[in-house]
C-alpha cells in the first residue's frame, strides 16, 4: 500500500534540530532524518535509541580470546608439546606470557570485524544495495526530515505543513511510497 | 552547542559552507588528472615495476640475490619491513589516539594518512613474505591442519605474533578506514553525472543514506574501533620490536625495544603525513582545510616523539656500559666507532638533533622547513634501523666469522620498487577517493571554521529582545 511522506529540506542542521523539537512538543512523530553528517543531539528528539553494537563488539572479543585460548593450548600443550631452548610446554599457564601477544591481537581481530560487519548488515549497507536518501543533496549539504502521515493520525496534511513551514526550511516535498 | 575559544586557531580557513567543503574535495576527483598527475604516475609506475621485476628475479633465483652472507642474515630486508611498517604508524595514531582524546584536527588529515599506514603496511608485508624465497608457501605461517603431525606453527616465536600483528593490524585499519568512506563515496555518488563514475561509486558506497541511526551506529563504531585500534598500535610495533628483543643478540637483546620502536613508528609516521600533506594540500587546492596551524601540531608531535627516540638511544648507550657486559658494550662502540659509524652519525643527526630544531616556533611553522625535516627524519629512521640490524649482526662473538654488509642491485631496487608501488597506490587514492573526511570536516565546520568561529554571538545578542530563543 502507498503511504503519503512529507520531505521536509533545512539547509542547517541547527535549524532542522530546533525544528524538530518544536514539532515532537506538538506531538508529532518524525520518522527519518537524512543528514549529510552526524547532528549532534537529533538522536533524543526524534527519539532513537542508542545503538547496542558496543556490546556486540564487546561479545565478539570474548569469542576472539576463548578461540585463542582454546586453539594454542590445543596446538602447544595437547596435540604437539614443543620444547624450545630446554623450556618444555607442559601446561598453558606455564607458558602463559608467550600467549598474550597472540592472545591480544586475535581478540581485537574478531571484536573489530565481528562489529564492522554487524555494522554493515544491521544498517542494510551492503555492495550493490541502492541508496534510499529523497533527495542527493543530502550528502552535500542539505537535511531532510521524514514524516509519514500514517504516523501522525492527529493531523492531516495541510496542517502538518503548516507546521513544518514555520519551522524555517527551504523546500517542501510530498511524495507516495511503497 | 557550537562553542569553542575564539584564541584557538581556527581549523578551517576562509568563508566555507558546508557545499563548499562538497565541492574543494570532489573536484579534484571530477575533474581530469592534471598533466603532473600522469608524470608522477608515470615515474611511480616505472620504478614500482622495476621493483616487481626484482622481486620476481629474486623469487624466480633465491635471496642468494641479496647481499647477505652467513653473518649478517638479516639486513636491507628487515630494514625496509620495520620502516615501512612503522611510517604506517601515524594514520592509526592520528585517526584512533587522536580520536579518542578528542583532537578536531586530526580530521583533515585522517583519511590520508590512514590510506598512507594502509599502504605502507602493503609494502611492509611485501619483506617477509618475499625472505620465505618461496612465496607460494606462505600459508605455511597459519595454524593450519596438515600431513606434517600435524606440525602447527610455533605458538612462542616472534615471528609468529609478527604475523598475528601485522595481519590484524592491515585488516582492522582497512576496515576503519572503509567505514569512514562510506558516507562520502555516497557524497560523490549523488554528484556523479557520468554513468560509469555513478555506477562505481554506488557498489562502493554500500547504499549509505544518512539516515539519523545509521549516523548513530556510525559515531559508536567509530569510537569502538579508534578504542581497538589504540592497542592495537602499541601491540604491533611493540611486537615487531620483540622480533630483535627476544634474541640474545648483544645490542637487540634489551627491554627498552617496544616504547622505543612505538615512540620511532610515531617519529617516522608523522614525517611521512608531513611529506605526503605538504605535497597533496598544494597540489589539490587544500590549503583552507590544512594549513600551517596543523603542520604546527604535526610538527609538535615529531618533536616529542624525536625526543623519546632520543632519549632511548643515549640509555642504551649508558646501559650498555653500566651493565658492565664487555659483548653489550662493545657492540655499542662498534657502533659508533667502527665501520658503520656513518650510518651511526646519519641516525643520530638526522633522528636526535633535526627533531629539536622544532623548538623554535618560526621554523616549526615553516613549511619549507618542515618538508626538509620531514626527508631527513625518514631517512634518519631508515638508518636507525639499519644501525640496529646491521651492526649488531656484522661482529659477533668469534672475530674470524666478522663481515661487512653490501647490498645488491637487488636489495636496492626492491628497495626503490617499495617507494614506487607505494606512490602508485598514494596517487590513485588521491585521484579517486576523497581525500578528506567529509563528514567530519563539515562536523566541525561550526565550532572551527573560521567564518563562524569569529561571528559575533547570535543568540545572545537577540535573547534581551526575543525571548523565543
Amino acid at each position: 500500500m502507498a503511504e503519503r511522506v512529507i520531505y521536509a529540506m533545512y539547509d542547517d542542521d541547527d535549524v532542522l534540530k530546533d525544528g524538530a523539537k518544536m514539532l515532537v512538543a506538538k506531538g508529532v512523530k518524525i520518522s527519518e532524518v537524512f543528514s549529510p553528517f552526524p547532528i549532534h543531539g537529533i538522536d533524543p528528539i526524534i527519539g532513537i535509541k542508542n545503538t547496542r553494537l558496543g556490546i556486540v563488539a564487546f561479545l565478539f572479543g570474548i569469542t576472539g580470546l576463548m578461540l585463542a585460548t582454546i586453539g594454542m593450548r590445543f596446538f602447544m600443550v595437547t596435540d604437539w608439546p614443543m620444547n624450545i631452548g630446554g623450556k618444555p610446554n607442559f601446561a598453558y599457564l606455564d607458558n602463559l606470557l608467550a600467549f598474550v601477544p597472540i592472545t591480544f591481537e586475535f581478540t581485537v581481530l574478531c571484536a573489530a570485524h565481528g562489529m564492522a560487519i554487524t555494522y554493515m548488515l544491521r544498517n542494510k549497507t551492503l555492495p550493490g544495495i541502492p541508496a534510499q536518501n529523497p533527495d542527493p543533496r543530502t550528502t552535500d549539504d542539505k537535511f531532510v526530515m521524514e514524516i509519514r502521515l500514517s504516523e501522525n493520525t492527529k493531523y492531516n496534511s495541510d496542517e502538518l505543513e503548516k507546521m513544518l513551514r514555520e519551522t524555517g526550511l527551504i523546500e517542501l516535498d510530498q511524495k507516495d511510497i511503497k | 552547542m557550537h562553542k569553542e575559544s575564539a584564541i584557538r586557531e581556527p581549523l578551517i580557513l576562509g568563508h566555507k559552507t558546508y557545499h563548499d567543503v562538497t565541492e574543494d574535495v570532489c573536484r579534484p576527483i571530477e575533474d581530469k588528472a592534471p598533466k603532473m598527475w600522469y608524470i608522477l604516475f608515470g615515474i611511480a609506475l616505472i620504478i614500482g615495476l622495476y621493483g616487481v621485476g626484482c622481486i620476481f628475479y629474486l623469487l624466480g633465483t633465491g635471496i642468494g640475490v641479496w647481499g647477505l652472507n652467513k653473518t649478517i642474515g638479516w639486513a636491507w630486508d628487515i630494514t625496509n619491513f620495520v620502516w615501512w611498517v612503522g611510517i604506517g604508524h601515524a594514520g592509526t595514531l592520528i585517526s584512533a589516539v587522536l580520536l579518542l582524546f578528542r583532537q578536531k584536527w586530526r580530521m583533515a588529515i585522517n583519511r590520508s594518512a590512514e590510506a598512507m599506514t594502509i599502504f605502507a603496511v602493503f609494502m611492509a608485508g611485501l619483506f617477509p613474505l618475499i625472505h620465505m624465497g618461496r612465496l607460494w608457501v606462505g600459508y605455511w605461517t597459519l595454524p593450519l591442519p596438515n600431513q606434517f603431525g600435524s606440525l602447527w606453527v610455533n605458538f612462542n616465536s616472534p615471528l609468529l605474533w609478527d604475523v598475528f600483528a601485522i595481519s590484524t593490524y592491515l585488516s582492522v585499519s582497512l576496515v576503519f578506514w572503509y567505514i569512514g568512506l562510506i558516507p562520502d563515496f555516497a557524497t560523490i555518488r549523488d554528484r556523479a553525472k557520468k554513468p560509469v563514475s555513478k555506477k562505481m561509486y554506488s557498489i562502493l558506497s554500500f547504499g549509505w543514506s544518512g539516515r539519523a541511526k545509521h549516523w548513530n551506529r556510525f559515531e559508536l563504531v567509530s569510537l569502538v574501533l579508534a578504542g581497538l585500534a589504540t592497542p592495537l598500535v602499541f601491540s604491533v610495533h611493540s611486537i615487531v620490536s620483540f622480533d630483535f628483543a627476544t634474541s640474545i643478540v648483544p645490542g637487540w637483546h634489551t627491554t627498552i625495544f617496544p616504547p622505543y620502536f612505538v615512540a620511532g613508528a610515531v617519529f617516522s609516521g608523522f614525517a611521512m603525513v608531513q611529506t605526503l600533506m605538504l605535497v597533496m594540500r598544494k597540489a589539490m587546492g587544500l590549503e583552507a582545510y590544512i594549513h600551517t596551524k596543523h603542520v604546527e601540531y604535526m610538527n609538535i608531535v615529531i618533536m616529542v616523539t624525536g625526543s623519546i627516540v632520543g632519549t632511548a638511544y643515549i640509555t642504551e648507550l649508558f646501559i650498555s656500559w653500566y651493565s658492565g657486559v664487555e659483548y653489550e658494550a662493545y657492540a655499542f662502540i662498534n657502533r659508533a666507532t667502527g665501520p658503520y659509524w656513518w650510518a651511526y652519525f646519519a641516525m643520530m643527526t638526522c633522528n636526535v638533533v633535526s627533531p629539536q630544531l622544532m623548538w623554535f616556533r618560526p621554523l616549526r611553522r615553516s613549511l619549507i622547513f618542515t618538508f626538509i625535516i620531514s626527508i631527513v627524519v625518514n631517512i634518519g629512521m631508515w638508518f636507525e634501523r639499519y644501525v640496529i640490524i646491521v651492526t649488531s649482526l656484522h661482529r659477533d662473538y668469534l672475530p674470524s666469522a666478522w663481515s661487512m654488509h653490501y647490498p645488491s642491485h637487488i636489495d636496492i631496487g626492491v628497495y626503490i620498487g617499495t617507494i614506487g608501488l607505494f606512490f602508485v597506490f598514494f596517487l590513485l587514492f588521491a585521484r579517486y577517493f576523497p581525500v578528506l573526511a567529509l563528514n567530519e570536516v563539515k562536523t566541525i565546520l561550526k565550532s572551527s571554521g573560521e567564518s563562524y568561529k569569529n561571528a559575533p554571538d547570535t543568540h545572545s545578542h537577540n535573547d534581551a529582545n526575543h525571548s523565543t530563543h
